[in-house]
């Protein structure tokens, strides 16, 4: 008896339609549609595509949380499979994110191996990489013969107990997990392989990659300081006094903005930290050590600025996760638009 | 937060106590605070030297705004 696999596919794979098509339905067939084929292929003939899946990518995004994963588990369980897999997605974005989801899904509820496949910059690849296996794409369905043998192996693989390599052997994106080995070479030895590589410029593999984050271009630079309008914002957890918004004083929820016009310096009657991973008692007797206004107040007056904004914007930056102050700035950024801000000090404990 | 501001097109100076950490986040134009507890200025020196060190230190994260940078820079010195 052949293995049997259960395979998710899109709207667009399924031939069914584009954009247009993109509330389609969840639906499934019994044996091969579309890329089901070549995966059919690619896993031989131990093993059975008994049916495959399809569901427009905007109808799964938007019952995500209306029930559309458990719809589709209940269909899918109906055919037993021992395996599963979805896509690949390639770089569509709202396909990589249901393919992350409903392989996520059958592995934890039908306790299956799945497996999936994405461009490394899809926005699903970050978002489930370290729960299922995501080979490696690339960033067009052109690259689907190529794709779908790594993801029928590495299917089969799971499916028969055989152990699985690193991404580099298998071809997935890392999981983020560390597998201790005993390499023959000393480590001593591969350091300096290493960095004799890095010295003549050649490619260089290392065991323990840095973790990768975006680097945005720097803003152009600032004409005429003399005329501009200079926003002040602090991770260093200054509040108002008695802290009315009750801003944390550690992984911070919020931003909070608190006006500073007419002011020549951030007294301790109006202003104090809430910080709480620092030694409160320098900036709880002088704000301005945290929030410059005495300085930049004299600055405005000299003409050096043009304007000092009427308010300050601040968080608590301990303990608080990067995508929360991601998120605080996509919040703020556009008010600081709105008062034609034209340069920031962004001052952190 | 400074690189989303970064993002938006507005020049923005990190003035920052723990120098790796805004490069290792990605900060631009960086320039080194004198301690966690009081990055701009030094209360342990009087109040007319910490005020002193802070419109320094003010002084240069405003003029950085005005430098063209193409890569991460580290403001370390008045200029």
């Amino acid at each position: 008896m052949p293995k049997k696999v259960v395979h998710y596919i899109n709207q667009f794979f399924a031939g069914i339609g584009g954009e247009d098509k993109a509330d389609y339905k969840p639906e499934i067939r019994a044996g091969i549609v579309g890329p089901g084929l070549a995966l059919k292929s690619a896993l031989g003939n131990e093993y059975e595509v008994v049916a495959t899946v399809i569901c427009g990518d905007n109808y799964f995004g938007s019952n995500i949380d209306k029930g559309v994963v458990p719809e589709l588990l209940e269909m899918i369980k109906k055919y037993k499979p021992e395996g599963f897999v979805a896509g690949p997605a390639f770089n569509a974005g709202r396909y990589g994110v249901a393919c992350g989801t409903i392989a996520k899904a059958v592995q934890d509820e039908l306790h299956i191996p799945v497996v999936t496949g994405m461009y490394v910059e899809n926005p699903g690849a970050d978002m489930f990489k370290k729960d299922v296996y995501i080979i490696e794409t690339k960033n067009s369905s052109a690259d689907m013969r190529h794709a779908m043998p790594k993801l029928a192996a590495l299917l089969k693989k799971q499916m028969e107990g055989k152990e699985v390599l690193g991404p580099k052997e298998e071809g997935y994106i890392e999981k983020g997990i560390r597998v201790n080995y005993f390499n023959e070479r000393r480590g001593s030895e591969r350091a300096v392989d290493l960095i004799v590589a890095k010295v003549k410029g050649e490619p260089v593999y290392t065991d323990y990659p840095l973790p990768v984050v975006d680097k945005v271009a720097p803003a152009p630079a600032l004409k005429d300081l003399a005329h501009a309008r200079i926003a002040l914002v602090t991770s260093g957890g200054i509040v108002r006094q008695g802290n009315p918004d009750h801003l944390e004083s550690s992984s911070a929820s919020k931003w909070c903005k608190y006006s500073i016009e007419g002011m020549d310096h951030a007294d301790k009657k109006d202003f104090m930290t809430v910080h709480g991973g620092y030694d409160r008692a320098f900036i709880t007797e002088d704000p301005d050590l945290c929030i410059p206004v005495d300085v930049l107040r004299e600055l405005e007056k000299k003409g050096f600025i043009g304007k000092l904004m009427d308010y300050f914007i601040t968080t608590t930056g301990t303990g608080t996760a990067t995508n929360s102050a991601k998120r605080f700035a996509e919040e703020y950024v556009p008010l600081l638009k709105k008062d034609r801000v034209d340069g920031v000090l962004l001052v952190s404990t | 937060m400074v690189k989303e501001i970064d993002r938006a097109g507005i020049p923005v100076t990190h003035i920052c106590t723990v120098v790796p950490i805004s490069l290792t986040i990605g900060a631009n134009r960086i320039v080194p605070a004198v301690g966690i507890p009081y990055p701009l200025g030094d209360p342990t020196k009087g109040e007319k030297k910490s005020h002193e060190i802070r419109e320094h230190l003010v002084t240069r994260a405003l003029k950085a705004l005005t430098v063209p940078v193409d890569k991460q820079t580290v403001f370390e010195e008045d200029f």
